[in-house]
């Protein structure tokens, strides 16, 4: 397929009733930081954005938002993809981004350098769409906050050694900071800045 | 015992059906039609399309007829319908410069370029109650132009010509128009979004407050320069094809009210404007609209703010009358829940009241 | 000019839940952030609805944006299911989004409500959607929306506490009922909408996820599962709930939210569970209060 063709295939089926359950998936995991859910709407964006990923931006994004993307998503044909399947605008600049895409294995940025929000309007903060290698076999995380009942653990592979530092500055800005989304394969898991986290001690 | 009462579903139902049998009134008569609202009540229908934000004329005659002539219902009830309807793109600035005016009065020159043209206007009729209106006697044809009229000059372009009043809106070079139907709104407001927010206004909250400038609640020396009633252009530009394309044209009022002004360090004297422009023939709405937006203006010209028409978040907040219509009138749903709190507190409250009362009574006699 | 008359084929045909998708996008979104801050209220692009402002349209904007076909809707307004706006209510839902519905609070996945929380415990599964009138907590000792956004942004709630305290100098107690204000996760003061203070305890740490629609004043908030939700008070004089002198007079229920009926113009005057789905499924299981309708009697 060429690019062009790859820009316009592969949206939602059916939009409507796919948004849906993809939003309920993420406003369930959004909610209960730590729990993992399953995508399981069919969308193929160009590589190298997974399918779950690909989801998350046909729901989420639209005309009205502007949108990140690493040096290598921004060179596929993703942003063909975007703009056709959601309307969506790109934008190079982090603090402007209210979404931003990573592939696995792509350096995520330090997360200080996208919009925090305002303390006036926190929530004007951009939201990151991580891809992930798998949510188990990383280093063991232990998570606590609102939406967890005492405490949750998980152990994400692929995010850098010095993430736990990243998300602890990130925590100190509130209620100022921006909120993750991983994904591994058709698998999400949610952090929103409220969610404190700290490394098992072994 | 006691059985509660059920069976709202039912209630409502009949309700609705009661509310359809009295739209529809006295059978022997013939139903009113929509072409017959939109030819005979003109006005009302030009009041729902404007303050419902949406010009078809057909849907508001039939909005009118729904509510039983209730306007801000029909308001309402077109609005709900607007806010459904998917956008295809932004049409470009209509251009009220080149108008085909129908009416076209100037307060501030006794003649100028293109006349005075009265057009259909209430003005100067003797409000009499015509008994020919009783039935349907024949009425003549109006006397029109042959030719269509060239456009006319509008009456702040002379001014501006000489540097007396200001720049027609100070927004910054290339900012985007905002849509406040689709944007939560922030104070303060950009010029553009407060136009909007007006021009959707409650015809008589606006009308109430442009009153209370003149009458010295925030006066700012207002003169019509001009009002304008006419049809226009309306453009969508189209990229692909690299020009634009009409969509048709639309009849809006436009009123440019001229207002004094001192000057300041940086700007030599000169008026300043307060601008009203409304979809259909709605003459009372764009004046009192151009005199309220002036007195919003307060701030950018360091007016000292001293009543309510220059309080942009009081008048924004409270002009819309599908919102305010809407919350005054949740007052009639139930909120026994609540009302049970305040009971239980007052009554506590005067049993407290009571045994202090009680005490010193015991206090006294002992 | 003759008008182009429409024709009832020709006029809308709406979306499933009736919003359309681009509407349903910018309040999910909302929503996301509303969950990741809570107690915060996001602004959102409120649309027009096809019921009036202060009628619920937050409730149900946010109700039609996370709405599948998959959920079991509740609608209850007073506590009750069968009140005029929440049968409306419900009624618009089965018809434009064909859901299921129930008066049961332990079948449905998503329950709107206006003015209560249910008296059954709400679970894991569950999301309650509050209607709410006026979002802002500080909003009657501060009717500016530019001061009161800057009083959230620098946690600067005194005026709060000096408003409380003030109705213990004046009446001997704190003078709010219902709409008590409360604070979530230690930072934002929030509004429950107006429940009566009873119900303030159940947004403690509660399994279900809250969310909060306001339509008219464009907001938005949320308070995700198993959050601190407290109750604003003094050390002196401690939060304390509503209590009620007798059981319900239908199903003998007690420590539930009551309804006064008044029964005659001589001053009788009976207490029922204003939650009606629990007080029904009590009588079911044998429950009875002094005034209940008794059949082994009756026949």
């Amino acid at each position: 397929m060429s690019l062009d063709t790859l820009a316009f295939a592969g949206g939602f089926a059916q939009p409507v009733f796919e948004a849906q359950a993809v939003f309920r998936t993420l406003m369930d995991c959004m909610a209960r930081p730590g729990t993992i859910g399953q995508i399981a709407a069919t969308v193929t964006p160009p590589a190298p954005l997974n399918a779950a990923a690909g989801a998350v931006a046909l729901t989420l994004c639209d005309h009205d938002t502007t949108v990140w993307l690493t040096p290598k998503l921004g060179a596929s044909a993703l942003p063909g993809w975007l703009a056709f399947n959601a309307g969506a605008t790109l934008t190079e600049e982090r603090q402007n981004a209210r979404f931003a895409f990573v592939e696995k294995g792509a350096m995520l940025p330090n997360l200080c350098l996208f919009a925090q929000g305002t303390q006036e309007y926190p929530d004007r903060s951009t939201t990151l769409v991580v891809e992930i290698e798998a949510f188990e076999g990383g280093r063991p995380l232990v998570l606590t906050g609102p939406g967890i009942r005492t405490e949750e653990e998980i152990a994400p592979l692929g995010l850098p050694d010095m993430f736990p530092h990243f998300w602890s500055e990130n925590r100190q800005n509130f209620p100022r900071g921006v909120d993750l989304i991983l994904v591994a394969g058709d698998r999400i898991l949610c952090l929103p800045r409220t969610t404190v986290l700290r490394v098992k001690e072994a | 015992m006691y059985v509660a009462v059920k069976g709202g579903e039912a209630a409502i139902s009949n309700a609705h059906r009661l509310l359809a049998d009295r739209r529809r009134g006295d059978r022997s008569l013939p139903a009113i039609g929509i072409e017959q609202i939109v030819a005979q009540l003109g006005l009302a229908v030009d009041r729902v399309m404007a303050e419902a934000s949406l010009y078809d004329r057909a849907l508001a005659a039939l909005a009118v007829r729904q509510a039983r002539g209730d306007m801000i219902e029909a308001i309402f009830i077109l609005r709900a319908y607007r806010t459904t309807l998917p956008r295809f793109g932004y049409s470009k600035p209509v251009e009220t410069g080149v108008m085909l005016v129908e009416r076209r009065v100037s307060a501030t020159y006794k003649d100028l370029p293109g006349g005075q043209l009265l057009g259909p206007t209430f003005d100067y009729t003797h409000r009499l109650l015509d008994p020919s209106l009783l039935g349907d006697e024949p009425v003549d044809t109006a006397l029109e132009r042959d030719e269509p009229g060239e456009p006319v000059m509008r009456v702040s372009d002379i001014l501006a010509g000489e540097g007396l009043v200001e720049d027609d809106g100070n927004l910054p070079e290339g900012h985007v128009a905002g849509d406040l139907t689709r944007e939560p709104l922030e104070f303060p407001m950009a010029r553009d979004l407060r136009l909007q927010a007006l021009a959707r206004g409650d015809e008589g909250f606006l009308l109430a407050l442009g009153y209370s400038t003149q009458r010295g609640y925030a006066r700012t020396h207002p003169f019509v320069g001009e009002v304008r009633i006419g049809e226009v252009e309306v453009e969508l530009d189209m990229p692909e094809l690299g020009f634009s394309v009409s969509l048709g044209r639309i009849q809006v009022t436009e009123c440019q009210m001229v207002n004094q002004f001192k000057g300041s360090a940086k700007n030599p004297p000169q008026f300043t404007r307060g601008y009203g422009l409304v979809f259909g023939q709605s003459e009372r709405k764009a004046m009192a609209m151009s005199l309220v937006d002036r007195a919003l203006r307060a701030e950018e010209f360091g007016e000292d703010i001293v009543a309510p028409a220059q309080d942009e978040e009081f008048v924004i907040s409270h002009s819309d009358n599908v919102q305010a219509t809407g919350f005054v009138e949740h007052l009639k749903l139930p909120h026994y829940v609540d009302f049970q709190a305040e009971l239980d507190l007052v009554r506590r409250m005067r049993r407290e009241y009571e045994e202090r009362a009680d005490a010193v009574m015991r206090d006294a006699a002992e | 000019m003759t008008p182009d008359v429409p024709t009832s084929a020709g006029l809308a045909t709406y979306n499933f839940a009736y919003l359309d998708e681009q509407t349903k996008r910018m309040i999910r979104r909302a929503i996301l952030k509303a969950i990741a801050i809570p107690g915060y209220q996001v602004p959102f692009a409120s649309r027009e609805m096809p019921m009036p402002y202060g009628w619920g349209t937050g409730g149900v904007q946010v109700t039609a944006a996370i709405l599948g076909p998959k959920d079991v809707l509740k609608v209850i307004d007073q506590g009750a299911d069968d009140t005029t706006n929440a049968v409306s209510i419900r009624a618009f839902f089965q018809k434009v989004a064909n859901v299921a519905v129930t008066t049961k609070t332990r079948e449905a996945t998503i329950i709107q409500t206006r003015h209560r929380i249910p008296e059954e415990k709400l679970t894991a599964g569950q999301t309650l959607v509050y209607q709410v009138p006026i979002p802002e907590p500080l909003r009657f000792l501060e009717p500016r929306e530019t001061e009161t956004r800057k009083m959230h942004a620098l946690e600067e709630y005194g005026l709060m506490h000096v408003k409380l305290y003030e109705d213990i100098a004046k009446n001997g107690h704190i003078a709010t009922t219902y709409a008590y204000p409360v604070k979530v996760e230690g930072r934002y003061v929030m509004d429950p909408s107006p429940t009566p203070k009873f119900d303030n305890p159940k947004m403690h740490r509660s399994e279900a996820l809250q969310l909060f629609g306001a339509g008219r004043e464009k907001r938005i908030y949320a308070v995700p599962p198993y959050t601190e939700v407290v109750s604003l008070d003094f050390e002196d004089h401690p939060f304390e709930i509503q209590t009620f002198d007798k059981p319900c007079a239908l199903c003998g229920a007690e420590n539930v939210y009551l309804d006064e009926v008044v029964l005659d113009d001589k001053g009788g005057r009976m207490f029922v569970c204003s939650d009606t789905d629990h007080c029904e499924e009590r009588c079911a299981n044998g429950h009875r209060g002094h005034l209940a309708y008794n059949k082994e009697a009756a026949e």
